[in-house]
């Protein structure tokens, strides 16, 4: 296995120029969408719920819902965006026929797809700062770990992206793999409110320790156990790199 | 001097030898043709020398590097053209060039030189910031012609240049491909326009189900294999028996093309009589590479 070289800025810089020439055909969706699900939940389900420590519910949820957001930045990005360049746009072949390699084009799809979920996670951070819901100056290190859960997903993205035979895989993906997560991860609920075994699952989510470093920066609460967090992060994102440089050469260079 | 050189190129999917034992040499400063059926191995064997596909057997030089060892240099020198447009459809024309040229680690400035410069070249400024979705045909292939240009190769790799096009924009083509090798860029030109090869190559191989079945200058190619008169005599199926075995009783060197034989003209003296009373109904024509593909890689399709 080869590792990716300098290069791969390369493809980070030409998905940010498409990004950046179009915005605002994304944009608005990924700005929108989440503040209608804070307000929703926040304020509409909110207005039922109760929490222990005087937490208000919008409280709660708001750091999950950056989370969430980021994951779904990263994950569009590297399903949907990185299958239409390979298979219908055929970008893929005319960069690897220039001195870039494969794994200079994986790694540049996990490296953009990173920066969405950070972008997307610093303006979630800033609509819920101007609801008053942020309450730790720690909570500037939100938009760090979104990218780093941005490296996460993109890299588990890409390789199922590099596997699947057709687009239409991707409901899979969603439906069994990204929407369970939004829902199991602690987003909505404290994962103790569910029976055992769930909440066994919710361990294994890749995006429960997300959730709740996100929660103990913008609140503030330091716990020992989210330094064990950010190892299942950091264990994972190197791990479904790894395999997406070689999924990806297999897929690209036959 | 050999500027690309393979020696016994091996390349195998699973059951499918599809290039097998190659061995070629391509000489510095020349058009390269590289002809042969769909499926023949024109197409693996390209992208194994441009340093995509790894072989499962042999080696390749091009410009003295091992690809292997040296897969960054090598494409450096490379201009791709590829038969299919993979032109970047999220980016303007003018922006392909300069998002290609970054590939390349080309300075900004100097990028905008070359490509606006290359834009005025295939007379494409017009479209500078159009989408390659508004792009006619012919000029989706200039764009991509351009774009295999935009690090100034010294081997330029082209994949079927001109198919599609009408006849002015496949001459615009040619044109260029021309001053490009006046300017001394070596070219490897794969193609089923045999005219084309023709036209432009000084060289070309016949390439069929993985091995090259012979490489010369296509005037060597034409002489050796057909002769440089064919005769076309049209027959119907009554007759068919008849007119063969006439020819085969005369020692002539034919070909069954269905509708037609073809009487070659490989051996001067004997052919130099022609098919006897058969010569009133048969069309005289200057053989042409053409024969050379057909005598070669058989008249039924292979795939």
């Amino acid at each position: 296995m080869k590792l990716f070289s300098r290069r791969f800025i390369r493809v980070w810089q030409r998905n940010s120029d498409v990004f950046f020439r179009l915005w605002y055909s994304e944009l608005p969706a990924f700005v929108a969408e989440p503040i209608i699900i804070l307000l929703a939940m926040g304020l509409g389900l909110g207005a039922y719920v109760g929490l222990v420590d005087g937490q208000k519910y919008i409280e709660f949820v708001a750091p999950g819902i950056i989370a969430s957001y980021a994951m779904f930045s990263a994950t569009f990005e590297c399903t949907y965006g990185t299958y239409v360049r390979m298979e219908y746009q055929k970008t893929f072949d005319a960069i690897i026929a220039t001195p870039l390699t494969v794994e200079d084009v994986t790694a540049g799809e996990i490296f953009w797809g990173a920066t969405r979920s950070a972008m997307t996670g610093i303006v979630i951070l800033v609509i819920a700062a101007a609801f008053q819901l942020v309450h730790s100056p720690w909570a500037v290190l939100v938009p760090a770990l979104s990218f780093l859960e941005g490296m996460m997903f993109s890299a588990i993205a890409v390789v199922f992206t590099s596997i699947v035979p057709s687009i239409y895989s991707f409901n899979y993906f969603f439906s069994l793999f990204v929407t369970p997560m939004f829902f199991f991860s602690g987003v909505f609920f404290p994962l103790s409110s569910f029976p055992q075994a769930v909440q066994t699952l919710s361990w294994i989510a890749p995006l429960t320790p997300v959730v709740r470093l996100n929660r103990g920066l913008i609140n503030g609460e330091f716990r020992l156990d989210l330094l064990w967090s950010l190892a299942i992060i950091i264990a994972l994102t190197a791990l479904f790199f790894l395999i997406s440089l070689v999924t990806m050469k297999r897929r690209l260079t036959v | 001097m050999a500027i690309i050189k393979t020696k016994n190129l091996t390349k195998k999917y699973k059951d499918l030898l599809a290039v097998d034992d190659v061995n070629l040499e391509v000489d510095e400063g020349e058009c390269f043709g590289l002809l042969g059926p769909n499926g023949a191995g024109k197409t693996t064997l390209i992208r194994m020398i441009t340093a995509v596909s790894p072989p499962n057997k042999g080696d390749i030089w091009v410009s003295g590097m091992d690809v292997r060892t040296h897969p960054w240099q090598v494409k450096a020198i490379l201009g791709v053209v590829p038969q299919l447009d993979n032109l970047d459809p999220d980016l303007t024309v003018f922006q392909n060039l300069r998002t290609f040229a970054r590939y390349f680690d080309i300075p900004n400035s100097e990028a905008h030189r070359r490509s606006t410069e290359l834009l005025n070249l295939f007379e494409l400024k017009s479209k500078r910031n159009s989408n390659t979705r508004e792009l006619s045909g012919g000029m989706k292939r200039r764009l991509l012609l351009a774009r295999g240009l935009i690090n100034q190769p010294k081997i330029l790799i082209l994949d079927e240049p001109t198919i599609g096009l009408d006849p002015q924009a496949k001459y615009l083509v040619w044109r260029k491909l021309n001053e490009l090798k006046s300017q001394g860029v070596t070219q490897l030109l794969c193609t089923q326009n045999m005219d084309e090869a023709a036209t432009l190559c000084e060289r070309v191989a016949i390439m069929h189900q993985g091995r090259i079945l012979t490489v010369d200058a296509p005037p060597a190619l034409i002489a050796r294999y057909v002769g440089n008169e064919v005769w076309e005599i049209p027959v119907n199926m009554a007759e068919r028996d008849m007119v063969v075995k006439e020819l085969e009783d005369r020692g002539l060197d034919f070909e069954d093309a269905g509708d037609k034989i073809h009487v070659f003209h490989t051996a001067p003296d004997v052919a130099s009589q022609g098919p006897g009373n058969l010569s009133e109904r048969a069309r005289r024509r200057p053989a042409t590479l053409e024969d050379v593909f057909f005598r070669l890689t058989g008249r039924s399709l292979t795939e």
